[in-house]
């Protein structure tokens, strides 16, 4: 079986994002690029699926500028075996992401699907659940526990209160929550061995794709800023200000 | 303009997040029908019929949408989109699992996670796990939407006489089966409709001893919840974590203890009307959001809360 594994380049998760001045985006200048947390471990579920013997090949897939190589290079040192990228200068949204990656899946055929449940940019949680919808699959979000069968795939999901476990159909599109596995790190001779790796380089045009954006961004600001407070002393100090100042217990 | 706000329910009742989605499509106007698609739901369509403001409700009760598996839900909900100009739902579990299948399907973009209401076509969303707050304006004719659940004081449970309508369509994709969950059962009330949360973070150093906080959330009739440190620990389920990638809260009071404030935790709770931090290392960032806070160990600290309360 081949899986496919999709990755985004965002702003790592470290770096304290700051809204530019004026007010058109967030500033991403000499900043740090990551793999999304998320998608890192959709790479490591499916090297762990291959090493396991249960896939053949794992084939990694993002969508966006030249420099997303740089992320699909860091999937191929982590054990992804070839790259494809749909590259593009266009800021583009879920739902043009899912219709590349759909063209994707026409062409490669993957046995399984698995993305990240969300990218950490944006926020949105929309690809994988479009791309299932596109592909007219069926999807297992939020994953905690992937188990893979010849024809379908248990899944246990992270829902509201507690944990689900459903069954589906393969080909599937899986999302990875955070407990699914703990990521590796990639190795000095894996990352050297990752240059020899074959990055597939089209078009969205090439795949018939329109990936012009729906969703205009009219500005961007930063939250309302919080006041620190007061430091207390003493927790009789603290219970009293929660019930005489602050009023929140009685 | 007419509103389809697909409803969260367990069959006997509507969630609480429903009320707030219906809160944000009373601001964007027009009628507000909700939908109800479950299997055995007749008590939740009823309990969504007295909801203040809601102009019909349509079930779909059948054993197909038991669960609300994505691909069954989606179906149906792009057949019933023809009548609306708005789709909209809560960012649960739930909405965040099918909605946006329904927006790839009818060839939208979805707006997730909504915290304002501009216009019908313009609202704001929390971007960056909440350190930024992008204005966005949709060029799409049908707007799929998804309402953060602290965004919008919700609507009134009852009060509203809501005609109940039956939905024929039965939508079996056949692609996914369900077959058990493990839900928590708690004392205590949910992290997202509590009035008080007390959270432990890494400084617990184990699961057990969030017992420690067990005693005090007793006695204020709070929610228990996690950072995400304490849940990557093993310390307790995920269930429990609150930040960016976990639950969104906004209580009257949220007591982080042992939680040093990192920015996706802080993504998860800012909105808290009163934020109380307990950690030993005064230079800890979630000092600077907290309104009171008290340097001290938290394994002293905790007890003699307690033993105040």
């Amino acid at each position: 079986m081949k899986v496919l594994v999709t990755v985004k380049r965002v702003v790592d998760y470290n770096v304290n994002v700051r809204v530019l001045s004026d007010n058109t985006g967030v500033d991403l200048n000499n900043v740090k690029m990551s793999i999304n947390p998320f998608d890192e471990i959709a790479i490591e579920e499916a090297v762990r699926l291959k090493e396991a013997g249960k896939v053949e090949e794992v084939v990694v897939v993002s969508v966006g500028a030249s420099n997303c190589q740089e992320q699909i290079r860091t999937a191929l040192a982590l054990g992804a075996d070839r790259g494809i990228l749909v590259e593009t200068d266009e800021a583009v949204q879920p739902l043009g992401i899912a219709k590349c990656l759909k063209a994707v899946v026409d062409k490669e055929q993957p046995g399984l699907i698995i993305t990240g449940k969300q990218a950490i940019d944006g926020d949105n949680s929309q690809t994988g659940q479009m791309l299932a919808a596109l592909a007219g699959l069926s999807q297992a979000t939020f994953a905690s526990v992937l188990e893979l069968g010849e024809d379908s795939a248990t899944v246990t999901r992270e829902v509201d209160g507690g944990l689900e476990t459903i069954s589906v159909k393969l080909p599937a599109i899986v999302t990875t929550d955070l407990r699914l596995n703990e990521p590796r790190y990639a190795s000095l001779p894996n990352i050297m061995k990752a240059k020899k790796k074959p990055i597939d380089v089209m078009t969205p045009a090439d795949l018939g794709v329109d990936v012009t954006p729906r969703v205009k961004t009219l500005k961007v600001m930063p939250p309302a800023a919080r006041k620190a407070g007061v430091i207390v002393e003493t927790v009789e100090e603290l219970v009293d200000k929660l019930k005489n100042e602050a009023k929140v217990i009685s | 303009m007419s509103n389809l706000v697909v409803a969260d329910h367990n069959n006997e009742s509507i969630k609480a997040s429903t009320l707030v989605a219906i809160a944000a499509a009373r601001e964007i106007g027009g009628d507000v029908d909700v939908l109800v698609a479950g299997a055995g739901c007749a008590a939740a369509g009823e309990a969504a019929s007295r909801i203040e403001g809601v102009n019909k409700v349509l079930v779909a009760d059948n054993e197909v949408y038991a669960h609300q598996l994505a691909e069954n839900l989606a179906e149906l909900v792009v057949e019933l989109a023809a009548d609306y100009s708005h789709i909209v739902s809560s960012t649960s579990s739930s909405g965040k699992n099918f909605m946006p299948r329904v927006a790839a399907l009818l060839d939208v973009a979805q707006i997730s996670d909504i915290s304002a209401v501009i216009s019908e076509d313009t609202f704001e969303r929390p971007i960056y796990a909440g350190n930024a707050i992008a204005t966005v304006q949709t060029s799409d004719a049908k707007k799929v939407i998804t309402v953060r659940g602290t965004a919008f004081d919700p609507v009134a449970a009852e009060g509203g006489s809501a005609t109940v309508e039956a939905v024929d369509a039965v939508k079996d994709a056949g692609l996914s089966t369900w077959q058990k969950e493990e839900i928590v059962k708690l004392d205590r009330p949910e992290l997202t409709a509590a009035s008080i949360i007390i959270s432990g973070g890494r400084g617990m150093q184990n699961g057990e001893n969030f017992k420690l906080l067990e005693s005090v959330a007793d006695k204020l009739g709070a929610a228990i919840g996690a950072s995400r440190a304490a849940v990557d620990a093993g310390f307790v389920p995920n269930d429990m974590q609150v930040g960016q990638t976990g639950k969104i809260v906004a209580p009257d009071l949220y007591i982080a203890v042992g939680i040093s404030g990192a920015i996706q935790h802080l993504a998860g709770m800012k909105d808290s009307k009163v934020i109380v931090a307990i950690n030993k290392d005064e230079d800890a960032p979630i000092f600077q959001v907290a309104d009171y806070g008290l340097v001290a160990d938290l394994f002293k600290a905790v007890p003699e809360l307690d033993a105040l309360l």
